[in-house]
C-alpha cells in the first residue's frame, strides 16, 4: 500500500541527473521551458522525416533487391521531383527556424532591472560565490567557497558527485544576474534545470539572466575541461522564498557585524 | 560565532545602507519578537543593466563603473554621496580580487585606466 502510494502519488521534479535518463530535466526557468518546447517542435518534424526516409529506404531495398530485379534503371533527370525535394526541405527548415529564432532572440533580451547580482568564480577545482550587493566598503561581505562533498562523506539520500557543502541560495521568482568568471583556467557554470551554461573565462565577466520559477534544489556540473578534478566541482542552486533568502543573507552577514 | 552586538556597533541596516530595516536574527533575550519571526523583506537592489554594454561580456561594464567611481571621488571628494552609487555598482559587478588588484595598482601608480 505504501509502495503503491510511493509509486503513484509522489511528485518530485527531476532537477538532477538520473541514472539512464533519456529526456531533459524538468524546467525551472522560462528559458529552459522554451528550450524544451523548441525540442518538441523540432522532434515532430524529425519523426516525420525519419519515418519517410526509412520507408523509402526499406521499400527500395525490398523491391529492388538484385535477385528480384536484376536490371537497374538508368534515370538521370527528373525535374519535377528535384524541385519538390528542394522546396519541401526548405519549408520544413522554415517551420523549424521560426520557433528557433524566437527562442534565440528572447534568450538574448536584457533584463533591465535584475534584483540581485551573484558572481560565480571558477577555481581549480571549486566555485566561489560572491553576493556583493550588501557591501558598504571594498571588503568582501558575502563570499563563500563551494566544494563537492566527497563520496565517503555523503549521507543517505545525497547525490554522488553532485552535492556541495555550500549551496548558492537564491530567491525564487526574482530576476537574477549571474556573472561568471574564472580565477585560473576555463570552466563552465552549467545547471540543466535552469537552462544555463556559461563559460567561465579568466579576465572576462560573462553575464546571464535567470528567473527561477519554483523553489527547489537544482544540480549541475562544471562543463569545460579544467584539469584533473573537472568532474568533481559541481554546482547546486537552492531557490527559496524571498523571506527565507532575506533571513539567509542576514544570517550570513551578522558575523561580520559582530566583528566590526 | 556571533556575539551580542554592543550599543556602538551599527545595526545591520546601517552597516550595509539597506533601504528597509532588517530585524536581527540572533539570540537576544530582550527582543520582543520570538525567534520564529523572519526579518522584513530587504529591498533587493543591484547594479542595473547598462545599455552601453548590452552584450554578454560585462568586463568593460565593471571596469567603467570602477573608473566612474574614482573619477567622481577625484572630482567631488572622498565622502560625496553621489559617488556612493557608483561604488555599489562596481562592487556588485566586479570580483573582489579584481577590485583589490586595481586598488593596489592605484596605490602604486600603475593602474592602466583613465582615472
Amino acid at each position: 500500500m505504501i509502495v503503491l502510494k510511493w509509486l503513484f502519488l509522489t511528485i518530485s521534479p527531476c532537477d538532477a541527473a538520473e541514472p539512464w535518463q533519456l529526456g531533459f530535466q524538468d524546467a525551472a526557468t522560462p528559458i529552459m521551458q522554451g528550450i524544451i518546447d523548441l525540442h518538441h517542435d523540432i522532434f515532430f518534424f524529425l519523426i516525420l522525416i525519419l519515418v519517410f526516409v526509412l520507408w523509402i529506404l526499406v521499400r527500395a531495398l525490398w523491391h529492388f533487391h538484385y535477385k528480384e530485379n536484376a536490371i537497374p534503371q538508368r534515370i538521370v533527370h527528373g525535374t519535377t521531383i528535384e524541385i519538390l525535394w528542394t522546396i519541401f526541405p526548405s519549408l520544413i527548415l522554415m517551420f523549424i527556424a521560426i520557433p528557433s529564432f524566437a527562442l534565440l532572440y528572447s534568450m538574448d533580451e536584457v533584463v533591465v532591472d535584475p534584483a540581485i547580482t551573484i558572481k560565480a568564480i571558477g577555481h581549480q577545482w571549486y566555485w566561489t560565490y560572491e553576493y556583493s550587493d550588501y557591501n558598504s566598503s571594498d571588503e568582501q561581505s558575502l563570499t563563500f567557497d563551494s566544494y563537492m562533498i566527497p563520496e565517503e562523506d555523503l549521507e543517505l539520500g545525497q547525490l554522488r558527485l553532485l552535492e556541495v557543502d555550500n549551496r548558492v541560495v537564491v530567491p525564487a521568482k526574482t530576476h537574477l544576474r549571474i556573472i561568471v568568471t574564472s580565477a585560473d583556467v576555463l570552466h563552465s557554470w552549467a545547471v540543466p534545470s535552469l537552462g544555463v551554461k556559461c563559460d567561465a573565462v579568466p579576465g572576462r565577466l560573462n553575464q546571464i539572466s535567470i528567473l527561477v520559477q519554483r523553489e527547489g534544489v537544482y544540480y549541475g556540473q562544471c562543463s569545460e575541461i579544467c584539469g584533473t578534478n573537472h568532474a568533481f566541482m559541481p554546482i547546486v542552486v537552492e531557490a527559496v522564498s524571498r523571506k527565507d533568502y532575506g533571513s539567509w543573507v542576514s544570517n550570513q552577514l551578522i558575523p561580520q557585524t559582530g566583528e566590526a | 560565532m556571533a556575539e551580542a552586538v554592543s550599543a556602538k556597533t551599527p545595526s545591520l541596516s546601517e552597516q550595509y545602507h539597506l533601504e528597509n530595516e532588517v530585524k536581527q536574527v540572533k539570540e537576544d533575550p530582550s527582543d520582543k519578537n520570538t525567534s520564529e519571526e523572519t526579518p522584513d523583506e530587504i529591498t533587493l537592489k543591484t547594479a542595473p543593466a547598462d545599455f552601453r554594454f548590452p552584450t554578454t561580456n560585462q568586463t568593460r561594464h565593471c571596469f567603467t563603473r570602477y573608473i566612474e567611481y574614482h573619477r567622481c571621488v577625484a572630482a567631488k571628494g572622498d565622502d560625496a554621496p553621489e559617488c556612493d552609487k557608483f561604488a555599489k555598482f562596481y562592487r556588485s559587478l566586479c570580483p573582489s580580487e579584481w577590485v583589490d588588484r586595481w586598488n593596489e595598482q592605484r596605490e602604486n601608480g600603475t593602474f592602466p585606466g583613465p582615472l
